[in-house]
Protein backbone atom coordinates (compact mmCIF):
# COMPACT_ATOMS: atom_id res chain seq x y z
CA UNK A 1 0.00 0.00 0.00
CA UNK A 2 2.36 2.44 -1.34
CA UNK A 3 0.00 5.47 -0.56
CA UNK A 4 -0.91 4.92 2.95
CA UNK A 5 3.53 5.35 3.32
CA UNK A 6 3.64 8.48 1.26
CA UNK A 7 1.05 10.35 3.40
CA UNK A 8 2.25 9.40 6.58
CA UNK A 9 4.04 12.10 8.62
CA UNK A 10 2.81 14.60 6.31
CA UNK A 11 1.15 17.44 6.65
CA UNK A 12 -2.50 17.31 5.02
CA UNK A 13 -5.47 18.52 7.19
CA UNK A 14 -7.52 15.72 8.16
CA UNK A 15 -10.69 15.36 6.12
CA UNK A 16 -14.07 14.23 6.84
CA UNK A 17 -14.68 11.24 4.67
CA UNK A 18 -17.99 10.33 4.63
CA UNK A 19 -19.32 6.46 3.28
CA UNK A 20 -22.47 5.85 2.23
CA UNK A 21 -24.05 2.72 2.22
CA UNK A 22 -27.35 2.03 -0.16
CA UNK A 23 -27.17 -1.30 -0.94
CA UNK A 24 -28.61 -4.44 1.08
CA UNK A 25 -25.48 -6.44 2.12
CA UNK A 26 -25.56 -9.83 -0.22
CA UNK A 27 -26.76 -9.62 -3.84
CA UNK A 28 -24.57 -7.45 -4.96
CA UNK A 29 -20.74 -6.88 -3.73
CA UNK A 30 -20.96 -2.87 -2.86
CA UNK A 31 -21.55 -3.74 1.05
CA UNK A 32 -19.02 -5.99 1.69
CA UNK A 33 -16.06 -3.27 -0.98
CA UNK A 34 -17.37 -0.39 1.25
CA UNK A 35 -16.35 -2.05 4.20
CA UNK A 36 -12.88 -2.90 2.95
CA UNK A 37 -12.44 0.71 2.01
CA UNK A 38 -13.54 1.82 5.22
CA UNK A 39 -11.22 -0.47 7.09
CA UNK A 40 -7.91 0.74 4.80
CA UNK A 41 -8.97 4.39 5.10
CA UNK A 42 -8.60 3.94 8.84
CA UNK A 43 -5.29 3.98 8.94
CA UNK A 44 -5.23 7.40 7.30
CA UNK A 45 -6.45 8.77 10.70
CA UNK A 46 -9.02 10.73 8.96
CA UNK A 47 -12.19 11.59 10.13
CA UNK A 48 -14.60 9.06 9.16
CA UNK A 49 -18.24 8.93 9.22
CA UNK A 50 -20.77 5.56 7.86
CA UNK A 51 -24.42 6.27 6.90
CA UNK A 52 -26.92 3.59 6.09
CA UNK A 53 -30.01 4.45 3.16
CA UNK A 54 -32.15 2.56 1.07
CA UNK A 55 -31.66 -1.36 1.48
CA UNK A 56 -28.14 -0.37 2.82
CA UNK A 57 -29.81 -0.40 6.13
CA UNK A 58 -30.15 -4.17 6.24
CA UNK A 59 -25.77 -4.42 6.38
CA UNK A 60 -26.73 -3.45 10.33
CA UNK A 61 -29.20 -6.27 10.52
CA UNK A 62 -28.95 -8.50 13.57
CA UNK A 63 -29.18 -12.27 13.23
CA UNK A 64 -28.01 -12.66 9.66
CA UNK A 65 -27.55 -16.38 8.12
CA UNK A 66 -25.79 -16.44 4.73
CA UNK A 67 -24.85 -20.31 5.09
CA UNK A 68 -27.71 -21.30 2.55
CA UNK A 69 -26.67 -18.80 0.15
CA UNK A 70 -22.47 -20.23 0.03
CA UNK A 71 -21.62 -16.61 0.96
CA UNK A 72 -19.09 -15.07 3.92
CA UNK A 73 -21.31 -13.46 6.56
CA UNK A 74 -19.58 -10.54 7.26
CA UNK A 75 -21.47 -8.86 9.16
CA UNK A 76 -19.49 -9.02 12.33
CA UNK A 77 -17.16 -7.00 11.19
CA UNK A 78 -19.44 -3.87 11.58
CA UNK A 79 -19.08 -4.55 15.25
CA UNK A 80 -15.42 -4.21 14.61
CA UNK A 81 -15.39 -0.80 13.21
CA UNK A 82 -15.02 0.53 16.93
CA UNK A 83 -11.70 -0.79 17.50
CA UNK A 84 -10.40 1.18 14.20
CA UNK A 85 -11.77 4.12 15.49
CA UNK A 86 -15.19 4.35 13.09
CA UNK A 87 -17.47 5.59 15.75
CA UNK A 88 -19.50 7.72 13.66
CA UNK A 89 -22.82 5.17 12.19
CA UNK A 90 -25.89 6.95 11.13
CA UNK A 91 -28.82 5.26 9.51
CA UNK A 92 -31.54 6.92 8.05
CA UNK A 93 -35.22 7.37 9.91
CA UNK A 94 -37.05 6.83 7.03
CA UNK A 95 -35.33 3.82 5.20
CA UNK A 96 -35.28 1.88 8.49
CA UNK A 97 -39.04 2.99 9.08
CA UNK A 98 -39.98 1.92 5.60
CA UNK A 99 -38.57 -1.90 6.24
CA UNK A 100 -40.16 -2.26 9.86
CA UNK A 101 -36.85 -1.75 11.36
CA UNK A 102 -35.57 0.23 14.88
CA UNK A 103 -32.32 0.74 16.11
CA UNK A 104 -32.80 -2.29 18.72
CA UNK A 105 -32.97 -4.08 15.31
CA UNK A 106 -29.39 -3.23 14.51
CA UNK A 107 -25.89 -5.03 15.58
CA UNK A 108 -24.40 -1.83 16.42
CA UNK A 109 -24.90 1.42 18.58
CA UNK A 110 -25.86 3.93 15.41
CA UNK A 111 -27.51 7.20 15.28
CA UNK A 112 -30.84 7.44 13.70
CA UNK A 113 -31.45 10.98 11.55
CA UNK A 114 -33.89 11.91 9.52
CA UNK A 115 -33.35 12.27 5.55
CA UNK A 116 -32.68 15.75 6.27
CA UNK A 117 -30.58 16.09 8.90
CA UNK A 118 -28.41 13.70 6.89
CA UNK A 119 -28.18 16.07 3.85
CA UNK A 120 -27.01 18.69 6.41
CA UNK A 121 -24.28 16.15 7.31
CA UNK A 122 -23.23 15.34 3.82
CA UNK A 123 -23.34 18.79 2.86
CA UNK A 124 -20.09 19.21 5.97
CA UNK A 125 -18.47 16.48 4.32
CA UNK A 126 -14.83 17.05 2.19
CA UNK A 127 -15.36 13.50 0.59
CA UNK A 128 -18.34 11.52 0.44
CA UNK A 129 -18.09 8.06 -1.31
CA UNK A 130 -21.17 6.28 -2.39
CA UNK A 131 -21.71 2.15 -2.53
CA UNK B 1 -9.17 22.59 -9.46
CA UNK B 2 -8.35 19.18 -8.72
CA UNK B 3 -9.69 16.29 -9.26
CA UNK B 4 -9.70 12.79 -8.08
CA UNK B 5 -12.15 10.25 -9.84
CA UNK B 6 -13.84 7.24 -8.98
CA UNK B 7 -15.04 4.37 -11.10
CA UNK B 8 -17.30 1.71 -9.54
CA UNK B 9 -18.72 0.03 -12.55
CA UNK B 10 -17.40 -1.95 -15.65
CA UNK B 11 -17.26 -1.09 -19.18
CA UNK B 12 -20.18 -1.06 -21.36
CA UNK B 13 -23.19 -2.58 -18.97
CA UNK B 14 -23.25 0.72 -16.83
CA UNK B 15 -22.71 4.49 -18.00
CA UNK B 16 -20.60 5.05 -15.22
CA UNK B 17 -16.81 4.46 -17.11
CA UNK B 18 -18.06 6.40 -20.20
CA UNK B 19 -19.43 9.39 -17.97
CA UNK B 20 -16.27 9.27 -15.70
CA UNK B 21 -14.30 9.64 -19.20
CA UNK B 22 -16.09 12.31 -20.38
CA UNK B 23 -16.03 14.48 -17.47
CA UNK B 24 -12.03 13.82 -17.06
CA UNK B 25 -11.75 14.78 -20.65
CA UNK B 26 -14.19 18.23 -20.28
CA UNK B 27 -12.05 18.84 -16.69
CA UNK B 28 -9.23 19.12 -18.62
CA UNK B 29 -10.46 20.86 -21.89
CA UNK B 30 -11.29 23.73 -18.75
CA UNK B 31 -7.71 23.52 -17.54
CA UNK B 32 -8.24 21.28 -14.37
CA UNK B 33 -6.10 19.10 -12.99
CA UNK B 34 -6.76 15.43 -12.63
CA UNK B 35 -5.01 14.06 -9.56
CA UNK B 36 -5.97 10.21 -9.92
CA UNK B 37 -8.55 8.24 -11.89
CA UNK B 38 -9.48 5.27 -8.98
CA UNK B 39 -11.19 1.70 -10.58
CA UNK B 40 -12.59 0.00 -8.19
CA UNK B 41 -15.81 -2.31 -7.71
CA UNK B 42 -16.46 -4.40 -11.36
CA UNK B 43 -14.98 -0.76 -12.15
CA UNK B 44 -11.73 -2.95 -12.47
CA UNK B 45 -12.59 -4.69 -15.60
CA UNK B 46 -12.30 -0.88 -17.44
CA UNK B 47 -8.73 -2.36 -17.22
CA UNK B 48 -8.77 -4.98 -19.28
CA UNK B 49 -7.35 -5.34 -22.66
CA UNK B 50 -9.16 -8.09 -23.86
CA UNK B 51 -12.19 -5.91 -24.49
CA UNK B 52 -13.19 -6.36 -27.92
CA UNK B 53 -16.22 -4.27 -28.79
CA UNK B 54 -18.02 -4.35 -32.30
CA UNK B 55 -15.91 -2.41 -34.85
CA UNK B 56 -18.56 0.46 -34.55
CA UNK B 57 -18.47 1.10 -30.68
CA UNK B 58 -15.85 2.73 -28.66
CA UNK B 59 -13.47 0.77 -26.92
CA UNK B 60 -13.83 1.96 -23.28
CA UNK B 61 -10.32 1.04 -22.37
CA UNK B 62 -8.56 1.92 -25.58
CA UNK B 63 -10.07 5.82 -24.30
CA UNK B 64 -8.58 5.13 -21.09
CA UNK B 65 -5.20 4.48 -22.46
CA UNK B 66 -5.16 6.87 -24.54
CA UNK B 67 -6.05 9.47 -22.32
CA UNK B 68 -3.65 8.12 -19.99
CA UNK B 69 -0.84 8.51 -22.88
CA UNK B 70 -2.14 11.68 -23.61
CA UNK B 71 -2.19 14.02 -20.46
CA UNK B 72 0.08 11.77 -18.03
CA UNK B 73 -3.46 10.63 -16.06
CA UNK B 74 -2.84 8.21 -13.14
CA UNK B 75 -5.02 5.14 -13.90
CA UNK B 76 -4.97 2.67 -10.92
CA UNK B 77 -6.89 -0.57 -10.50
CA UNK B 78 -7.35 -1.58 -6.66
CA UNK B 79 -5.76 -5.12 -6.38
CA UNK B 80 -8.03 -6.69 -3.95
CA UNK B 81 -11.25 -5.93 -6.67
CA UNK B 82 -8.64 -7.10 -9.36
CA UNK B 83 -7.25 -10.11 -8.18
CA UNK B 84 -11.47 -11.04 -7.31
CA UNK B 85 -12.22 -10.53 -10.79
CA UNK B 86 -9.25 -12.14 -13.01
CA UNK B 87 -8.03 -8.95 -13.70
CA UNK B 88 -3.77 -9.09 -13.55
CA UNK B 89 -1.10 -7.80 -14.61
CA UNK B 90 -0.69 -9.83 -17.45
CA UNK B 91 -3.87 -8.34 -19.15
CA UNK B 92 -3.66 -4.70 -18.27
CA UNK B 93 -4.41 -2.06 -20.79
CA UNK B 94 -1.29 0.28 -21.24
CA UNK B 95 -1.57 3.37 -18.68
CA UNK B 96 -3.44 1.43 -16.03
CA UNK B 97 -1.29 -0.08 -12.87
CA UNK B 98 -2.33 -1.97 -9.88
CA UNK B 99 -2.12 -0.81 -6.08
CA UNK B 100 -4.00 -0.74 -3.06
CA UNK B 101 -6.88 0.78 -1.56
CA UNK B 102 -4.47 3.62 -0.09
CA UNK B 103 -4.39 5.17 -3.54
CA UNK B 104 -8.02 5.79 -3.24
CA UNK B 105 -8.43 7.57 -0.29
CA UNK B 106 -4.98 9.34 -0.51
CA UNK B 107 -6.70 10.48 -3.86
CA UNK B 108 -9.56 11.74 -1.43
CA UNK B 109 -7.19 13.85 1.01
CA UNK B 110 -5.13 14.94 -2.17
CA UNK B 111 -7.36 16.41 -4.42
CA UNK B 112 -10.04 19.29 -4.09
CA UNK B 113 -13.01 16.92 -5.23
CA UNK B 114 -13.08 13.31 -5.29
CA UNK B 115 -16.28 12.73 -7.90
CA UNK B 116 -17.46 8.99 -7.85
CA UNK B 117 -19.02 7.20 -10.72
CA UNK B 118 -21.40 4.29 -10.33
CA UNK B 119 -24.40 3.12 -10.02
Amino acid sequence: MSGMEENEGGTDKVKRFMFLNRKAPYGTIYALESLEVVLIGAAFDQNVSMVFVDDGVYQLKKGQQTKDIGQKNFSPTYRALEDYDIEKLYVEQESLEARGLTADDLLVPVEVLPSAALGALMEEQDVVLSF
Amino acid sequence: MKFGILVNEGPYQHQASDSAYQFVVAALAKGHEIYRVFFYNDGVNNANRLVEPPQDDRNITQQWSKLAADHGIDLVVCVAAALRRGIKEEILAPGFRISGLGQLVEAGIKADRLVVFGD
